[in-house]
């Protein structure tokens, strides 16, 4: 693992957190919106980096994140929703909840691997959208009608804007979240993750306990995507059991490989490029039709398409991997 | 730098103007973000992609009767500058959207946004924001509660005024009744099976068998026979066009033959009634608010006549089969007009005030003798459907035109 | 006892269709070790083809002749333009391609035909027999077909030299490429047959969920498990796991209504049937890890 130079983390958390103080003399440039947009970016970048965990990282593949998600979501937002819980202490809560319903996936899916574990997580994807809606749950759930909820108000008379407090709220989770990933990496656990992940049998016979640290990952990996979950609850303010289709898995997958397996940078820009991709497809596929005046409907889906596509060939090792390759040509030359 | 100036100067212009125009009579021109002298800017959202991607021709429509109402010259000298976004039909993808509409890009107001659970996800939004939602794209009952969210409003009769309807009919005309359900498993499933249930007040127990599939599943196959096994003579089918045909020819093949109401999200003739074969769909009612294009009996009628020019003329190529056209030509002619009543004053509060104020308003494409009413309590700009009773290879209207005030 | 025959021959016919389809992702699988993600919307696409053939005014036989033909150029095309840079990437950047593909095929379907349902015809003549009113003959029909495939590609794999070579370039390239194997053509070619397989396969369901865009994103998912239960490696794992899945699917709900209607509490149904179905399934292959039909690979260190 390539770690990004201190220097430039420091300054980039620093720009992170002075930039948006700017809002009340840059209110075009760094507007509500815009800072809304970029908590959302958090948002999926915490996801990204949960399912990073546990791919990434620990080699087992996930196609039910969406569910994890699904569980932090919904444990928030019933908190607020029946018991007036304030909504930071509901990151603890679907952090647990989260650990616990991923601790116990692990443990079948111990049993499992490759395309049978795809399979395994594939059906929890599929199944906790239909629980959601479960007739004896929907006094809890709301069922297909979903919660209703309000946005976090900013705490201590601090003199932000709703949209400023959600950013810091989101940022200061995550800070938290991939400082500790950092360091549970660094950690002999973490090398014992990842040696699972490249030899499995020689893991085995060193001693690594690896039943344990593929469930426990699982849990903790979920727990991340429980806590993203989470947030996005009281970013969105509504949870509905539609939000947390099977597709939604596949834009973290897509998250995570664009971004890069096995990088925490690379779960950043998977955050980041989650939530543009698509506004930027709509872009070019109206940019290509008014202004290049193609005649054929090139809908934005298909651009959407053709960038996954471009992109993969350009750099099958995601945005991270191609940019540390150009980087050390740099600076080799 | 230069930007926020500008900003700034034009802000403090418009200000000074309203300020003028409060004292003096001659300068009637009022402005809200997104109108201007010159244009007035409109918000949408609508899935393009992904499952519910079928929807995206009510988009495309708009665009094109937006582009030609520009052509004619615009709403009273104002072009219209239409802006649409595509959510995918998530919700949270249409709260980022609909931020971007009326912080970045300063839209006047959003019309016809479409689907339930997107528009419950942004209805809290809009009205804290007091930016007006108009005519949204769904027949959910709670877009029309003016007392608590007096900046949303409805355009389509509502799923439980219809359903209400239905089970009005079956017991006045069928004794004995035994109903099975087939019903989508979502909110919109839902909406239509509670006013069902309302309907049928105290004769609730005559509903014998309830079954729900998903958008998933890839047959209703095996409902249906669960349905047929209940011993029902009545079939209500709360299905979308794909499954709806299924059902209906299905039932036909297992040789079930009940008395079967079919909801109107599913009453085209080309997407619904061919596919499921006209043999099986003889007799089959539903409740209608627009025409169709592919039924026959409209061939004359002059609003017809004016669509298939509008088509022919803006949209060459596309699937005039398709009833997405229709209802999208419909609402974006009530919006014109609810912008051209504005005049001058292009604010929010007096565009919800005009969208609130139609009498026995006829917008193109509905049925003879229905029509947009609505009033500052009355935030559910269509209300009354006609039963039609399938025959041939079209509807045949039937008995009078419904109106049922929804609770 | 009349509706579990009924629930049981729609089991079966459903089951068919994703076998079907489960044959085509077994069939990449195969000859590439990939899973393909755009497997249903290349099927959807190969089927849209073919009803414009018909429109054009070819007989159905000819239609589906032609749309299996150009399907296969298609898949060969596929894996030479898209694929071959991308043969050293790994598998999950490759996932990411197949799910472009997935949005192109998708969005590209809609804006030629639009995404108007329309109804497909059935090659199977009308006529009523012995179990009318249980299965119908299209049903029956599509039961017949997927069994006409798994034996072609039985044989084909089985006895052709063309077949050999094929497995052998997907389960050990470097040794297949030194006895003379073009390994690069045989992916090629497993695609071209995995579209082919695709094409019949959308064909088959055209006729019993319609044609539209969106028509196999839900199967899809049920032929993954399908492929999945039979041992991804194996092509007559696939048509019973179809079959298992197919039926399965049908008895929970059957059960969850019969225990309604004898103690009147409702457990579960037909929004529960997919999720009881595919956890019976879980928890038969955490007993049985490579699937039911699937050979334990021993590992090496």
């Amino acid at each position: 693992m390539r770690a990004f130079p201190r220097k430039w983390l420091a300054v980039l958390i620093a720009l992170s957190i002075v930039i948006p103080l700017l809002h009340p003399v840059l209110p075009d440039l760094v507007s509500n919106y815009r800072l809304f947009l970029v908590s959302t970016m958090i948002i999926a970048s915490i996801a990204v980096l949960g399912l990073n965990l546990l791919t990434g990282f620990n080699g087992q593949i996930s196609l039910g994140h969406s569910a994890f998600y699904a569980v932090g979501a919904y444990t928030a937002a019933i908190l607020m929703d029946k018991l007036d819980c304030p909504y930071y202490l509901t990151l603890p809560a679907a952090a647990i909840l989260s650990f616990i319903v991923g601790y116990l996936f692990g443990l079948p899916a111990l049993r499992l691997e490759g395309h049978y574990l795809a399979l395994a997580t594939f059906a929890l994807a599929l199944s906790v959208p239909q629980i959601l809606k479960y007739k004896w749950l929907e006094g809890l759930t709301g069922g297909v009608q979903g919660i209703v909820l309000s946005k976090p108000e900013v705490p201590f008379g601090l003199p932000l804007t709703e949209d400023q407090w959600l950013y810091y709220y989101c940022l200061i989770v995550m800070l938290i979240l991939y400082w500790a990933a950092a360091n549970i990496l660094k950690s002999r656990s973490g090398r014992a993750m990842m040696a699972i992940r490249d030899y499995h049998i020689a893991a085995d016979t060193m001693g690594i306990d690896t039943s344990l640290y593929k469930t426990v990952t699982f849990g903790i990996s979920a727990a991340y995507t429980g806590i993203a979950g989470a947030l996005s609850a009281s970013a969105i303010a509504f949870v509905a059991p539609d939000s947390f289709s099977f597709f939604l898995s596949i834009k973290f997958l897509i998250g995570l490989v664009v971004g890069g397996v096995g990088s925490l940078t690379g779960s950043v820009i998977g955050g980041i490029f989650y939530v543009l991709v698509d506004n930027s497809a709509q872009a070019l596929s109206t940019f290509v039709k008014n202004e290049l005046g193609l005649q054929f409907d090139l809908s934005a889906y298909t651009v959407f398409g053709i960038l996954l596509i471009v992109l993969m060939y350009l750099m099958p090792m995601g945005i991270a991997g191609g940019l540390f390759a150009v980087i050390r040509r740099l600076r080799r030359s | 730098m230069y930007k926020t100036n500008r900003r700034a100067f034009v802000a403090g212009a418009s200000a000074a103007a309203i300020l003028s125009g409060t004292r003096a009579a001659f300068a009637q021109k009022k402005y809200d973000d997104g109108a201007s002298d010159t244009e007035i800017k409109i918000g949408h959202t609508n899935p393009y992609s992904g499952p519910a991607s079928s929807y995206g021709v009510i988009g495309k429509l708009h665009q094109a009767y937006w582009k030609a109402v520009n052509e004619r010259g615009g709403i009273n000298g104002r072009k219209i500058n239409f802006i649409t976004y595509d959510d995918g039909y998530s919700p949270p993808k249409t709260v980022e959207m609909v931020r971007k509409l009326v912080e970045e890009d300063k839209v006047l107001c959003t019309f016809n946004t479409l689907g339930t659970p997107c528009n419950t996800a942004i209805h809290k939004y809009m009205n804290q924001k007091k930016v007006p939602q108009l005519y949204v794209a769904t027949g959910a009952s709670k877009w029309g509660d003016p007392q608590h969210f007096p900046w949303t409003m409805g355009y389509q009769p509502d799923y439980q005024t219809e359903a209400v309807i239905y089970a009005k009919h079956i017991l006045a005309n069928i004794k004995n009744a035994k109903i099975a359900v087939l019903m989508q498993n979502d909110d919109y499933g839902k909406d239509y099976f509670e006013g069902f249930k309302k309907g049928l007040g105290k004769d609730v127990g005559q509903i014998v068998k309830h079954a729900t599939y998903e958008t998933t599943d890839p047959t209703v196959d095996s409902q249906v026979i669960q349905l047929k096994d209940s011993g029902a003579n009545v079939f209500f089918n709360i299905s979308i066009p794909k499954f709806a045909a299924q059902a209906i020819r299905k039932a036909a093949d297992i040789g079930w033959k009940p008395t079967q109401y079919l909801n109107n999200v599913s009453s085209s003739v080309a997407a619904t009634m061919k596919p499921a074969g006209f043999d099986n769909c003889q007799g089959i009612i539903t409740s209608l608010y627009l025409m169709d294009s592919t039924d026959h009996q409209w061939d004359a009628n002059e609003d017809m006549k004016g669509w298939r020019e509008f088509m022919a003329k803006n949209m060459p190529g596309a699937n005039i089969a398709d009833g997405g056209y229709i209802y999208a030509y419909s609402v974006s002619y009530l919006m014109e007009q609810t912008l051209k009543h504005c005049g001058d004053n292009l604010t929010r509060a007096n565009l919800m005030k005009q969208a609130a104020s139609f009498n026995k308003f006829r917008v193109p494409m509905l049925l003879p003798g229905i029509s947009v009413s609505t009033s500052a309590s009355d935030f559910y700009p269509i209300q009354a459907v006609q039963l039609a009773r399938f025959k041939g290879e079209s509807w045949d209207l039937f008995g009078d035109i419904m109106h049922a005030e929804s609770s | 006892m009349e509706q579990f025959l009924e629930q049981l021959a729609s089991g079966l016919a459903n089951g068919a269709i994703y076998a079907c389809v489960a044959l085509a992702l077994v069939m990449i699988y195969v000859s590439t070790d990939h899973l393909n993600f755009a497997q249903g919307e290349m099927a959807m696409f190969s089927t849209y083809i073919s009803w414009q053939l018909m429109q054009w005014g070819l007989n159905f036989w000819v239609a589906f002749l032609g749309a299996v033909a150009i399907s296969f150029v298609m898949g060969v095309l596929i894996e030479r333009v898209i694929l071959r840079p991308l043969h050293n990437a790994p598998v999950l950047s490759v996932v990411v391609v197949f799910i472009g593909l997935l949005a192109i095929c998708n969005s590209m379907a809609g804006a030629i035909w639009s995404y108007l349902i329309k109804e497909y015809p059935s090659p199977f003549p009308k006529s009523s027999f012995g179990i009318a009113g249980v299965i119908g003959p299209h049903q029956l029909g599509v039961v017949l077909i997927t069994l006409i495939v798994l034996s072609l590609l039985f044989a084909f794999f089985r006895f052709t030299p063309l077949g050999l070579a094929m497995r052998a370039a997907a389960q050990n390239p470097q040794m297949a490429r030194l006895v003379g194997v073009r390994v690069d053509w045989m992916l090629a070619l497993g695609w071209g047959l995995a579209a082919a397989i695709g094409a019949v396969a959308g064909i088959m369901v055209a006729h019993i969920v319609y044609l539209d865009p969106n028509m196999m994103g839900g199967i899809l998912l049920y032929a993954f498990a399908a492929a999945l239960v039979g041992g991804i490696g194996n092509p007559g794992g696939a048509v019973v796991g179809g079959f298992i899945v197919g039926v399965l699917e049908n008895m929970v709900a059957y059960t969850g209504n019969q225990i309604e209607k004898l103690t009147g509490v409702y457990i579960i149904g037909n929004g529960e049937k997919l999720t009881v179905a595919l956890i019976i399934v879980i928890f038969v292959l955490t007993l049985k890890p490579a699937g039911l039909f699937g050979r334990v690979v021993v590992k090496r260190v």
